[in-house]
């Protein structure tokens, strides 16, 4: 099973199994990962289960909607170029390892 | 003196984000949740939109896992029903015949669905949606069912009506008023969806109520409407709206109106009894007067509201409702509340499938609809939290940018 290493803004990290199929935000949910929230349960309503995701692991991802570019315009933390919305990162085989850092804020 | 009780009476968004908060927040006292559904915390939702479709399952509704209630220290009884509130002594009574002594009580009570009172309701075949166990009785019926008869067309009855026809069956949707969803959303966003589901077969009665329904063998069989249709049906589904459980505070001598009366600290008349979630009817700036809202994002952040309250941040409710709505390939989402509008602008075209109404009441933005129209929405939320000085003149103007006007607001 992939494993995605979330990464608290104090540094600790929780290296958790997500299964394939499963996105990075659900897998922070079933899991109790402090820091994701996911108000709208991944309906790309509310920008509360935004990451950065590790900058050299970018291309591995799936392409942004517009629709996710134009919610991260609502994070309570600052957008970066890495920025994106965990419930959009549906994991898959080449996602294993996949490293996202929690912001310091989600709401 | 022992450490503080907060009872939370109910396990829908609200109740779970109420207790969610307090942690978060730091309360370090006993928090009971109590559920009259037998199952953890979950999101309501999806049960009429992909858990209904079967593209989702269970490991997608629940809000967390059973663990975290453990680990968080928050008592679920799952399954129990509060009977009464006596306030003279701060106790709860539950049907299982226990009681609870509390110090804050949280009303997060939900609402239940509206029954149709005509003759044939109670046939087999006429179901409601509004919890899980309802939900899958409806996906399980939807795999057999051939001819739909959906009775109401607000977000819920579109909802399902645009599932079913996806899973093969033929749909006949009732409305007894002329504007499907008309209680929310503007004329252009009703005709609009009206057309949608026309487009994708389903068939639409407006202005029609429902005299009775049909059976046989206690089966039901079809629905005969107020102007004479006899409508095939081995399926009906009733969503005439919702009644707010409030009767828990009536019997406790509390306020009641269209909800539990609560003030802009979501607090009722008794100071240790606060209200939140669709049972709760409070006054916002974002109406003319009082409103009781059935959304997720009022659940949450009413949930957060009175978190903060208990732990001794009070600060009045104003978060900017949101809302959203899937039917079939279409995502409505509305900002604000538009309901009293005296003038709408259109912005982008219907045809194109991308469009918002932006609604206005004396000259002043209230709430916009978007339909597949993310950008508008999410400039809209911003805008909607301060003074949003957009012009109709601009928000109609494709080439104006809304982007920068929020940012020169400087509101988030």
């Amino acid at each position: 099973m992939p494993q995605i290493t979330y990464v608290h803004p104090n540094g600790t990290r929780e290296v958790l199994d997500v299964p394939v199929g499963t996105s990075v935000m659900r897998g922070a949910i079933l899991n109790s990962v402090d820091g994701i929230v996911a108000e709208c349960g991944g309906e790309m309503m509310c920008a509360t289960c935004h990451v950065y995701v590790e900058e050299n692991q970018l291309g591995r991802t799936p392409t942004q909607s517009d629709d996710e570019k134009a919610m991260l315009e609502f994070t309570a933390s600052e957008r970066r170029p890495n920025s994106r919305l965990s419930c959009q990162l549906v994991v898959t085989p080449e996602l294993d390892g996949l490293v996202v850092y929690l912001p310091e804020t989600q709401v | 003196m022992a450490a503080a009780t907060v009872a939370i009476v109910g396990t829908g968004q609200a109740g779970f984000q109420a207790a969610a908060s307090l942690r978060q927040d730091g309360f370090a006292g006993r928090i009971v949740l109590i559920g009259d559904e037998p199952v953890s915390p979950y999101q309501r939702p999806p049960l009429s939109k992909s858990y209904l479709a079967g593209e989702s399952g269970l490991d997608e509704l629940w809000l967390r896992p059973e663990t975290f209630y453990a680990k968080q220290e928050i008592d679920v009884l799952a399954g129990d029903t509060v009977t009464a509130i006596d306030r003279t002594v701060r106790r709860l009574r539950l049907a299982s015949g226990s009681e609870l002594r509390w110090d804050h009580l949280v009303l997060a009570t939900g609402a239940r669905f509206r029954p149709l009172a005509v003759p044939g309701a109670e046939l087999d075949g006429v179901l409601p949606l509004r919890t899980l166990g309802d939900a899958d009785i409806l996906r399980e019926r939807l795999g057999q069912a051939r001819e739909v008869v959906v009775v109401g067309a607000g977000f819920i009855g579109l909802e399902f009506a645009s599932v079913a026809i996806a899973r093969g069956a033929a749909v006949h949707i009732v409305e007894v008023t002329r504007h499907p969803m008309g209680r929310v959303v503007s004329a252009p966003i009703s005709r609009f969806f009206t057309e949608a589901h026309i487009g994708w077969g389903a068939r639409i009665s407006l202005g029609t109520g429902v005299a009775r329904i049909l059976g046989a063998n206690g089966r039901v069989t079809g629905v005969e409407t107020t102007d004479g249709q006899r409508l095939p049906a081995d399926l009906v589904l009733i969503c005439i709206g919702v009644i707010p459980n409030a009767e828990l505070v009536s019997g406790a001598g509390l306020a009641v109106e269209n909800g539990i009366v609560v003030d802009e600290y979501l607090v009722t008349e008794d100071p240790a009894i606060l209200a939140i979630g669709d049972c709760a009817n409070f006054p916002t700036p974002f109406a003319l007067g009082r409103v009781r809202l059935e959304s997720v994002q009022n659940a949450v952040d009413q949930g957060r509201c009175v978190a903060a309250h208990i732990t001794g941040h009070p600060a009045p409710y104003d978060k900017v409702p949101w809302f959203w709505s899937d039917q079939g390939d279409l995502k409505l989402q509305i900002a604000g509340i538009t309901t009293g509008h005296d003038a709408s602008v259109l912005r982008g075209n219907p045809e194109s499938g991308h469009f918002s109404v932006f609604c206005y009441r004396s000259g002043r933005l209230i709430g916009v609809e978007s339909v597949s129209q993310t950008a508008d929405h999410v400039v809209a939320r911003r805008l909607l939290a301060g003074d949003p000085g957009l012009t109709p003149e601009q928000a109609a103007d494709e080439s104006y940018d809304l982007r920068a006007h929020a940012r020169r607001l400087g509101t988030r």
